[in-house]
């Protein structure tokens, strides 16, 4: 058993040091430099300069990215929390329907989902052509607006959270809120004092969920708008990679990386933890 | 069944009127507003893929509105029809082969790394534990350009190159953590006294392993294959990044360049409907496969469910 780990884990290992080492030696663009001493720091001050600097146009790109993703995932924990807390607690004889239901978008591609709300959307299509039956016109949904990226994301990552928080919901015992509302609390108290303290940690790990592939996102906003207004630092990273500027492409999702770290290490050491309580 | 009978019996006497005078409310009524809430959300999230699928089916070129039913952009047209262009049909066997590749290499890998994690102790295997778990949570564009790196400068691997060999390792990579993580929640629960008593009894250790572990984590391993399976059919990620030319262009990659390059028509709903039918298949012979393998537990539907979507 141990040397088939050792089989496995050195090329796997190995793989992912690479992969992950390889960036911060990427530093001068389309030659790679491998030795440490030798490296460049041109790349990182472009990167550097971009950021924070006299017209800095990444740093905006990454306020935007910040902004679009917090608002995102805000919505769909507004959207997320109380359908899978319906369906985690009341559902009853419908749970399976429910539970099904809920699941079939995690087995749809993303491109399809995207899709389908391309054709919604299009200036002569049906969501338009109910709107302007009510009167309100038709808008051009998908000229590169920053609501119809923010509707993408929330559409395209809900689901996934929406799994995590209904398996937290549904691991806590009705009969704690039974106790709650037995010692005279109210619907809303008990919710706020007992059935919320108890669905933290599903919450936090949902967010993590989607707000950690969001931050990666290029395709959804491509997609729905393409416009630059709109570009996240997906797209930024993205855009360069078969470019001379890879390397900044480079260093630039080398600093998303480390950004994340924490919240992953978070994520991570919660797994560690959860899997040790259930052992 | 209790708490249910139990709220009939008070939803019965819930037009009591209390002595204040309010009418007394039913403390276990049911949330119709969640329920409603449920529902609508529901409708919002599968609606516009039936209507997508529908619009596979439309006999005109538009994607936004419906003009009669045909078979048009499945094999009716001529040129741009999933059965007569070319780009199209390779693309659905591109991801049939990826898929199988990747399944085939990550979920034997990923079983032993989940032995191998699970037994042996020390900081080595929790490290890796560690590296693993991280590669699930790491944003795959990330983990896409460290690859693409890695097939196109570095020495040694560069002659790989971007291409099918680059997608399949990406794509083990990326999704090794599934079994790994699967089979070993499913040892942990199975406990050591199984394979210690055959030990006992004489079985050396590969014995052990075929005739008793094996078995025994036959569902979980079943389940992460699906898992795998259909993981890869949706990707879209680490195979748009690392796809050379249109000979390893899979599906999800061929719709969102199409359709992002302005040339999308309903041909592109239809390859999509094509990827949903077969997540679907893959989905229900995962669901069926489970059940059966998992006859004689006590696991329900609603259990077999969550298993193959890896949310246990």
């Amino acid at each position: 058993m141990i040397w088939l780990v050792i089989l496995f884990v050195v090329p796997f290992y190995a793989m992912l040091a690479i992969g992950e080492g390889k960036l911060d030696r990427q530093t001068e663009s389309p030659v790679a430099v491998y030795l440490p001493w030798n490296w460049s720091s041109a790349n990182l001050a472009n990167v550097w300069r971009d950021l924070f600097g006299s017209g800095a146009f990444v740093g905006e790109i990454a306020w935007r990215t910040i902004w679009y993703v917090a608002l995102a995932s805000v919505i769909s924990l507004l959207i997320a929390y109380p359908a899978a807390y319906f369906v985690a607690r009341f559902a009853g004889r419908r749970k399976g329907i429910c539970l099904l239901l809920l699941i079939a978008p995690f087995w749809i591609s993303y491109m399809m989902r995207m899709l389908a709300w391309i054709d919604l959307l299009q200036t002569n299509g049906y969501i338009n052509k109910a709107l302007s039956f009510v009167g309100l016109g038709s808008p051009d949904w998908l000229g590169g607006h920053w609501y119809t990226v923010i509707f993408g994301l929330v559409y395209g990552y809900i689901p996934y959270l929406i799994l995590v928080l209904y398996a937290g919901l549904d691991r806590i015992d009705p009969s704690l809120i039974e106790a709650g509302r037995d010692l005279g609390l109210g619907r809303a108290t008990t919710f706020r004092r007992v059935t919320l303290p108890l669905s933290r940690q599903p919450i936090l790990t949902g967010m993590l969920i989607t707000v950690l592939p969001m931050l990666g996102d290029y395709y959804t906003n491509q997609l729905l708008s393409g416009a630059p207004n709109t570009s996240m630092i997906g797209n930024m990273i993205e855009g360069q990679l078969s470019t001379p500027s890879a390397g900044q492409g480079a260093i630039l999702s080398l600093i998303v990386l480390v950004v994340l770290l924490v919240p992953m290490i978070y994520y991570v050491v919660q797994t560690n933890r959860a899997a040790q309580a259930a052992s | 069944m209790s708490s249910t009978a139990i709220r009939r019996k008070v939803s019965a006497t819930s037009d009591v009127a209390t002595p204040r005078g309010r009418r007394f409310r039913n403390p276990w009524r049911h949330p119709w507003f969640l329920e409603g809430f449920t529902w609508l959300y529901l409708v919002w999230s599968l609606a516009p893929i039936a209507i997508a699928v529908l619009f596979s089916f439309n006999k005109g070129k538009s994607q936004a509105s419906y003009q009669g039913l045909s078979w048009r952009w499945y094999w009716g047209d001529k040129v741009n029809s999933i059965w007569h262009n070319p780009q199209l049909h390779s693309a659905m066997f591109e991801t049939l082969k990826l898929s199988a590749w990747t399944t085939l290499i990550a979920v034997p890998i990923g079983v032993a790394f989940a032995l191998g994690i699970n037994r042996w102790r020390g900081v080595l295997p929790s490290s890796f534990n560690f590296i693993m778990i991280l590669s699930f949570v790491v944003p795959e564009l990330i983990f896409g350009v460290a690859l693409f790196f890695v097939f196109t400068k570095m020495p040694g691997l560069r002659l790989i190159g971007i291409g099918n060999w680059a997608e399949v390792l990406g794509l083990v990579t990326w999704n090794v953590s599934w079994p790994a993580i699967i089979v070993q929640a499913r040892l942990v629960t199975i406990g050591r006294q199984y394979e210690e008593a055959a030990a006992d009894l004489g079985c050396t250790l590969w014995q052990t392993m075929r005739r008793v572990m094996l078995p025994l984590l036959t569902p979980a391993i079943f389940a992460s294959a699906i898992l795998v399976f259909s993981g890869v059919i949706d990707d879209f990620v680490i195979v748009d990044l690392l796809s050379s030319n249109a000979s390893n262009t899979p599906m999800s990659v061929i719709i969102y360049s199409t359709q992002h390059g302005g040339n999308g028509g309903p041909a592109l709903n239809a390859l999509a409907t094509v990827m949903l039918l077969l997540s679907f298949v893959v989905a229900g012979l995962g669901y069926l496969g489970y059940r059966l393998m998992t006859r004689g537990q006590r696991v329900d539907g609603q259990q077999a469910l969550t298993a193959i979507t890896g949310t246990e």
